[in-house]
């Protein structure tokens, strides 16, 4: 993997040499390339650096090539502030791509927007983040969305009356899900026939899981992360119960499977993309990623690049990289084609846009449906 | 404390408040780049009180950071607009006002933690406080991880920016004032014979626990005001942000400067804090040779490699640490 990375670099750094004789539009991303979040990261500024030789290729922006200049951010609070002042200052940069995770790009968002300079983060799902000011951007949902996305997929793919909820108390998360499924839940025809609660590091659920079961359930909603779904998922079935479990993106891990074994077989979860979806468009990009990389790309790299390519349609459709019309057009970003699905901006600057149903099979998250928000 | 150190220390804070006055005509990144130097040094001198003066190895610093800076940035979005309001709508000397009272909150906070692991801890020696201290350290984080008032584990959002160049250089300054002030006086020899030779100390009638949690809370106090400036310079805490690893930074420029060496502390800071943003720029000096530039993308390994080089050549820090006593 090391050398894949230096070779990108080495590739990326001989492609920019030439062009800093041309005109150029400098863009910046923060990313974690070191730290415990360079997985996400390093698949991200892969597919930032596919996105930017793309639209090279097919001949830059506005007459201009693109010039990427990355920052590493080592996944650790405070370097994100530094790093974003000097792509700023020293780099001048016309918009800035990343964080990938929401406390980094929270610390970024600020002097962005006191810079005027836009940000679009790929994947920061936090409410909060766009909410710093108009000129952060993203390109996911945000957390609150996959509760009505779930709530929808209960009601109109698995024609369930009535669901119960367990919830993860500790984490802001796991309320937020839960909260708008219940809400959209109850609204459309469902009742929520009972909701319980655990702690982020429980290993015991018996007796919840025993209240749920009672209640005689179509459908168990559980918004935790992965490492705990699977012990849930373990102990309900042991108890005999039955029916379908749904999630959020937090049990996109291949640990949920570790874990769980059987016992998480057949449940659903929502993701920001699936590595199965037929669109050609998709299925070229990965295998021109797997090629380039050598390994499958993910959630984090289908949003990576479409971040990318949002910021170069708007420069487009702008006509310049002056302020505000940039951030009018990043703003104004309507039905754009990406690869983690259509992404429309809505007024809060989170994107609209669909949510991909995967399901637990053997070891593989297989593509269901996608729901349209 | 002679005359002169004192002016040295009004002529300091002058020219923050001067050098501060001209923030708007200085590039936003040099000028950041200044403001978590002056937080490092406050850090690195308040640490040296306790691990270079004291002599006690303390691993809980940026659990006491965290404490002062989510005090601080909990009461300026909390009750500082009702606070502003009050004071006739915001204007320089109402924000000034509530800052450092938010700083002087924080720095208490973090003071009272202190006392609150010194006491128990503090009977303990070398390793076993080390740990005792880490483990301080990782209960305030998981601790602000489950508190909702604070954000949790989405951290606290909507800070104001107060932190400007004159309050983190005046405190640096007062910092380094104070702390030395204290070693250097009679009361403050006490410090240095606990860590010389606890055993002397204590059969000479030095109250040897006494002096380690007045070095905790004092070092704590400052760590903590340290926090507050960061939290309203970043204006986003996050619990992430005080990890394990922030402690061992501000070790670093302890042990680098050179233990109980607060000039030395002070540059370490200082360079540390440079060297740093310095290697971001590396990889784009055309006339290396490629692989220089590539390697130096993972800035990380140069900078590992300078402190190694650093502490073979240098064990006893840039300025020799344990300084003797002066004689009187």
């Amino acid at each position: 993997m090391k050398k894949t990375l230096f070779t990108t670099f080495a590739a990326a750094l001989g492609l920019a040499a030439p062009l800093l004789l041309a005109q150029e539009i400098v863009v910046g991303e923060i990313v974690s390339m070191t730290g415990d979040k360079a997985g996400f990261g390093t698949e991200i500024h892969n597919a930032t650096m596919m996105a930017v030789d793309d639209t090279n290729a097919a001949g830059g922006v506005l007459g201009k090539k693109i010039k990427l200049v990355s920052e590493d951010t080592q996944s650790k609070p405070g370097e994100p502030a530094a790093a974003v002042q000097k792509l700023i200052s020293r780099d001048k940069v016309v918009a800035i791509l990343g964080e990938y995770t929401s406390s980094l790009t929270l610390e970024a968002a600020p002097i962005c927007q006191s810079a005027k300079v836009p940000l679009i983060s790929p994947g920061a799902t936090n409410p909060k983040v766009t909410e710093v000011g108009d000129y952060i951007f993203r390109v996911c949902f945000i957390d609150p969305f996959q509760g009505t996305v779930l709530s929808k997929f209960a009601l109109e793919t698995l024609k369930a009356k009535k669901a119960a909820v367990f919830t993860d108390i500790k984490q802001d998360y796991s309320i937020g899900l839960a909260d708008f499924f219940k809400a959209h839940f109850a609204k459309n025809g469902g009742t929520i026939v009972v909701e319980k609660s655990y702690s982020s590091g429980d290993a015991d659920f018996k007796a919840q899981l025993t209240a749920i079961k009672s209640a005689n359930p179509d459908v168990i909603m559980i918004p935790g992360y992965y490492s705990q779904i699977g012990l849930i998922a373990k102990q309900a079935r042991a108890l005999g119960i039955t029916v379908p479990l749904i999630g959020g993106d937090a049990w996109s891990d291949s640990q949920l499977v570790a874990i769980g074994g059987s016992a998480v077989d057949g449940s659903y979860f929502t993701d920001h993309f699936s590595a199965e979806n037929p669109d050609p468009k998709v299925q070229a990009l990965l295998k021109r990623y797997k090629e380039k990389f050598g390994k499958d790309a993910g959630s984090a790299a289908a949003l990576g690049y479409d971040a990318a390519m949002v910021l170069f349609d708007s420069i487009k459709r702008a006509g310049t990289t002056d302020e505000p019309k940039l951030r009018d057009a990043i703003a104004s970003t309507k039905g754009y084609q990406g690869i983690s699905g259509v992404i429309t901006l809505d007024e809060k600057r989170n994107a609209n846009k669909p949510a991909v149903i995967l399901q637990v099979k053997g070891k593989d998250f297989k593509y269901v449906t996608t729901v349209n928000p | 404390m002679p005359m002169k150190t004192r002016l040295l220390l009004i002529a300091v804070i002058v020219a923050s408040g001067l050098l501060s006055s001209f923030t708007a005509s200085m590039n936003s990144y040099y000028v950041q780049i200044l403001t978590f130097i002056g937080i490092n040094i406050i850090l690195g001198v308040s640490l040296n009180l306790i691990n270079g003066h004291t002599g006690q190895f303390s691993l809980g610093h940026a659990g006491f950071m965290a404490v002062g800076g989510y005090s601080a940035a909990f009461l300026t979005t909390t009750y500082g607009p009702s606070f502003l309001a009050a004071l006739g709508g915001s204007s320089w000397w109402s924000e000034a006002l509530l800052f450092s009272g938010a700083l002087v909150v924080g720095g208490i906070g973090a003071a009272i933690a202190g006392l609150v692991v010194g006491i128990p801890s503090l009977r303990l020696r070398g390793d076993y406080l080390a740990i005792i201290t880490l483990g301080f350290g990782e209960i305030i984080r998981v601790l602000i991880q489950n508190t909702d008032a604070v954000g949790g584990p989405r951290g606290l959002t909507g800070i104001p920016g107060y932190t400007n160049l004159f309050w983190t250089f005046a405190i640096a300054a007062i910092t380094i004032y104070s702390i030395s002030s204290l070693v250097d006086s009679t009361y403050g020899r006490g410090f240095l014979t606990v860590r010389d030779d606890e055993i002397a100390a204590s059969s000479m009638g030095i109250n040897t626990t006494r002096y380690k949690v007045v070095a905790f809370v004092i070092g704590a106090f400052f760590a903590g005001v340290a926090g507050g400036l960061y939290a309203h310079s970043t204006r986003y805490l996050t619990p992430e942000g005080f990890t394990f690893q922030k402690t061992v930074e501000i070790v670093i420029i302890v042990i680098l400067g050179g233990m109980g060496n607060n000039a030395g502390v002070t540059v370490a800071a200082i360079l540390l804090t440079v060297l740093l943003e310095a290697l971001r720029s590396v990889s784009d000096f055309t006339w290396l040779p490629q692989f220089v530039r590539d390697l130096t993308k993972n800035r990380m390994i140069l900078f590992s490699l300078v402190l190694i080089a650093l502490m073979l050549l240098r064990p006893q820090g840039l300025f020799g640490g344990f300084r003797k006593p002066k004689r009187t």
